[in-house]
């Protein structure tokens, strides 16, 4: 940086040398960027470009969610009392009123019924909170399906999948706080699972309740987890995962003009900005409507938390609700060890399968990686097709997670739909296995279909829905090449070759070293690659185009007879030409 | 003349005002329906006692109706298995006949897992028959009285009767006794092997006051030593307040709790956000659709 040594003292008198006085905005701008040197990082993000799409906005729900619950958990903490500390209700609510509950259900009725605008902001905080969750799996499902995951965005997957993990975490400690029947009954469930655990199971929940389940501690800790532990945790994660965004740049749809070095789009001002931060108020205005508008845990009816009560529908929220499936469905296994119960039925579906899910889904990227043996830089998208292996996995993940998700349901889908309890566990207790094997092989055959019929667009043209007859007598559709533009997106992906291992021995007949895992790649690789349809060669290409213009020769004489309307496919000059040539 | 008639005229000169007509017919209608319900014997019983004919009736409508499966005395059914085609009814006394027929949920239409509640398909006074015939029977608790289940404007004292101390005392009962099946606010829940719970709104007090009493079907009977009358009746209060108060939050989304607010997080929630995606990256800021104002970002990536 080269010193304006105009501006600096030149004299020891009491006036400092300065500037021309500038214009007022421009001298605020001065200010700042003097101490700050916000210009040279402003000038290049201010103009920094961003793609349309609008997958690319799922993210975006989540983080604008994200502050909505920043905002209306605020307002809640300045009247939420965490305390265990029993009191005799006396507020508004006639029929609770003399009841005895803990503060924190006292306070949350206030916050109900009288602190003004309360009732709004607890429904808008839980609504957020069930969108933030839900748009981050959407966006992670977009980022998956697209192969945005692939290097080097793989450690922001990573972070993703911690704000996932992290976010349901947030949402359990804050559905537990108000200390009303239904989040009690979720907290003795936790309180389950802990001891569950063999051996240290009792020690952690005496740890965490500090003493037999209820005590008088565990709201407040469940407080201080939600308000400061995992909301700080979660702040600078997102920051990571954004300035990561920053770092690699926006990945973008393969199409003319777009590389895998540049981004095509919109710049940040004025353009972005006033799309993200439009859409920033239209989260919190549909959040807003939400919370105005549908009841969301009505904890007056619940009640206070007392373990003798419970009630049917007692589930947890949605993000919990493919555990709670898994242990509705799990039959009741349960082996001694040592003199010592393992409750396999609590521990499968709890505390082995979501910590197992988390690992897959953290690993998925590094798994690929090293399938393919990529080692190249990816920005440019892949469509779901192209990758059917790929796709099917995670639509065979998706099925397993719906099928939980289902059965954690099964009592309102038993009254709802007319069907039995039980049969809906039986069918579902089979259904977590066959069913994402199913959805894998659908899904990677549907994806190789949809291949082909690219495929048979490079070649064949498109179906223009002109039928042609011939002299003979026979019909045929007249297909009708692609633009460039089309044909250049559609061709704008690898051909992918099944990796073999290059030798099993070396050239003194030994064996390579991780022989074995190399046939395990290999068998992989062809499993993801072999069957997929790779994109023409330019001399089939070649070859179509000279075929398909051979064809055209022949219909040529058609051309410009517009006896029947088809020169209004869109392909023509339709200057000068009437459907019905009647009507003048 | 005006002298002589006055005493005379003094009714008839009203003969002609306006509202005549209407006292005239108003009287005429109190001496008919009083002389009737003077001669009448149906109409000068009380609701809750029963004569002789009573039961004779009710035998008769009950040999029609319910013989088929309960038996010709109500003794029950067995099926060649040995297990209940329809049950005894000599020990379930009036109430149980009560709910069961007032509700609709006898006769059933089909043998099945559960009855339902449907249209009545006797009268109010076929119905007393046939509670009169079915008490004979045997014993079991009678048809409650409007006093059993609605809440006293005054304690016996005359002192005023705390109805917000009754309701949420029934409240806590409710919570205690009822949710575990029905939901927290009374909406139903879900039974093994395609039962249920079903929701308790809407149901007439008489009806819940004889439900539980009478434990019908998988319910348990929650006998007055288990619920006092005065609990039963306040738990009867609490959830005709559930059905009163206002749906604070907005609209209930079916009071079923966090699996019916899932499905809005996500089909209105999600569904609309999207939509609102779909919306804003559909757009430029300008208003023809073309995107001149596109540009490329060179080479920042080496």
């Amino acid at each position: 940086m080269s010193i304006d040594t105009s501006r600096v003292a030149d004299s020891n008198t009491t006036n400092a040398a300065t500037p021309k006085k500038p214009a007022k905005a421009g001298a605020v701008a001065n200010w700042a960027d003097e101490r700050l040197g916000l210009g040279t990082m402003m000038k290049k993000n201010l103009r920094k470009v961003f793609p349309d799409h609008w997958s690319f906005m799922l993210g975006e729900i989540a983080l604008w969610s994200f502050v909505v619950l920043l905002l209306t958990g605020v307002f809640l903490t300045l009247f939420f009392d965490p305390s265990m500390a029993e009191i005799d209700y006396q507020g508004s609510y006639d029929p609770l009123r003399g009841v005895e509950m803990s503060r924190s259900m006292a306070s949350t009725l206030d916050i109900s019924f009288d602190v003004r605008g309360g009732l709004l902001m607890r429904q808008m905080h839980h609504w957020a909170a069930m969108i933030f969750i839900a748009s981050m799996m959407i966006h992670m499902m977009r980022v998956y399906f697209t192969g945005a995951f692939r290097k080097p965005r793989e450690l922001n997957w990573v972070i993703g999948c911690l704000l996932l993990l992290l976010g349901t975490l947030e949402g359990f400690t804050g559905y537990s706080l108000p200390d009303d029947l239904l989040s009690g009954t979720g907290v003795r469930a936790a309180d389950g699972f802990l001891k569950a655990t063999p051996v240290v199971g009792s020690y952690m929940s005496f740890f965490l309740f500090g003493g037999e389940f209820p005590g008088d501690s565990i709201i407040p800790r469940l407080y201080t987890i939600h308000i400061l532990l995992i909301p700080g945790l979660l702040l600078g994660l997102i920051a990571a995962h954004m300035l990561l965004l920053v770092y690699h740049k926006h990945t973008q749809w393969p199409g003319p003009g777009r590389t895998e070095e540049n981004v095509v789009g919109f710049p940040m001002l004025p353009v972005y900005a006033a799309k993200a931060g439009g859409f920033f108020f239209i989260v919190f205005g549909a959040t807003a409507l939400m919370g105005g508008l549908l009841t969301i845990n009505p904890v007056w009816k619940f009640g206070p938390y007392d373990p003798t009560k419970v009630t049917a529908g007692s589930q947890p929220d949605w993000y919990m609700g493919w555990p709670d499936g898994l242990l509705r469905i799990i039959p009741g296994w349960e082996t001694t060890l040592f003199g010592e119960p393992i409750s396999w039925n609590i521990m499968l579906p709890i505390l082995i399968i979501p910590p197992l899910m988390l690992t897959i889904l953290i690993l998925l990227p590094f798994i690929e990686a090293w399938i393919t043996g990529d080692k190249r830089e990816h920005h440019l998208l892949e469509r779901p097709r192209n990758a059917p292996t790929r796709t099917a996995v995670m639509v065979s993940l998706m099925t397993f997670y719906g099928l939980a998700w289902a059965a954690g349901g099964n009592d309102i889908i038993a009254i709802k739909l007319d069907l039995s309890i039980n049969q809906i566990t039986y069918f579902l207790r089979g259904a977590v296995f066959i069913g994402p094997a199913i959805a894998f092989y659908i899904t990677r055959r549907w994806c190789i279909s949809l291949q082909r019929h690219d495929e048979g667009k490079l070649l064949h043209g498109y179906e223009t829905g002109i039928i042609m007859r011939s002299a003979e007598g026979g019909y045929s559709e007249r297909h009708l090449p692609i633009s460039e533009a089309q044909a250049y997106t559609l061709t704008a992906r690898d051909r992918e070759v099944p990796w073999t291992p290059t030798a099993t021995t070396d050239e003194n007949g030994v064996a390579a070293p991780g022989g074995r895992l190399d046939g395990i790649r290999s068998k992989l690789s062809t499993l993801m690659y072999a069957d997929n349809v790779q994109k023409p060669t330019a001399a089939e290409l070649e070859e179509a185009h000279h075929h398909a213009e051979h064809e055209h020769a022949l219909t040529a004489a058609l051309d410009g007879h517009s006896a029947d309307g088809h020169q209004f496919d869109g392909h023509h000059a339709v200057e000068g030409e009437n459907l019905r040539p009647d009507d003048h | 003349m005006r002298f002589l008639n006055r005493s005379a005229g003094r009714l008839s000169r009203h003969r002609r005002a306006p509202l005549a007509g209407l006292v005239v017919l108003l009287l005429g209608l109190l001496l008919t329906g009083g002389l009737y319900s003077a001669f009448s014997p149906g109409a000068q019983a009380d609701e809750t006692s029963t004569t002789a004919e009573d039961i004779q009736s009710g035998k008769e409508l009950f040999i029609n109706g319910c013989s088929f499966c309960h038996g010709q005395n109500g003794e029950g059914v067995l099926t060649e298995n040995g297990t209940q085609y329809g049950p005894a009814l000599t020990d379930v006394g009036a109430a149980s006949v009560d709910f069961q027929v007032g509700t609709g949920r006898m006769p059933l239409a089909q043998p099945g897992q559960q009855a339902v509640r449907k249209p009545a398909i006797y009268t109010d006074e076929e119905i007393r028959q046939l509670a009169a015939y079915v008490d004979s029977l045997g014993t079991g608790p009678a048809i409650p009285t409007e006093a059993d289940y609605t809440l006293p404007e005054t304690n016996e004292d005359g002192s005023a009767f705390d109805r917000e101390a009754a309701i949420s005392r029934g409240g806590q009962i409710f919570l205690t006794n009822c949710t575990a099946c029905h939901n927290f606010s009374g909406s139903g829940g879900a039974m093994p092997r395609g039962g249920f719970a079903p929701s308790i709104l809407d149901v007439d007090s008489k009806y819940i006051y004889e439900a539980l009493l009478t434990g019908p079907q998988s319910m348990p009977t929650f006998s007055n030593g288990n619920l006092t009358p005065d609990e039963k009746r306040d738990v009867i209060a609490y959830i005709r307040t559930l059905e009163e108060q206002p749906t604070y939050g907005g609209f209930g989304l079916g009071a079923l709790g966090p699996v019916a607010e899932g499905l809005f997080a996500w089909v209105v929630g999600i569904g609309g956000l999207l939509g609102f995606a779909i919306w804003i990256a559909a757009h430029t800021t300008r208003t023809t659709k073309s995107k001149p104002g596109a540009i490329v970002e060179q080479g920042e990536l080496t």
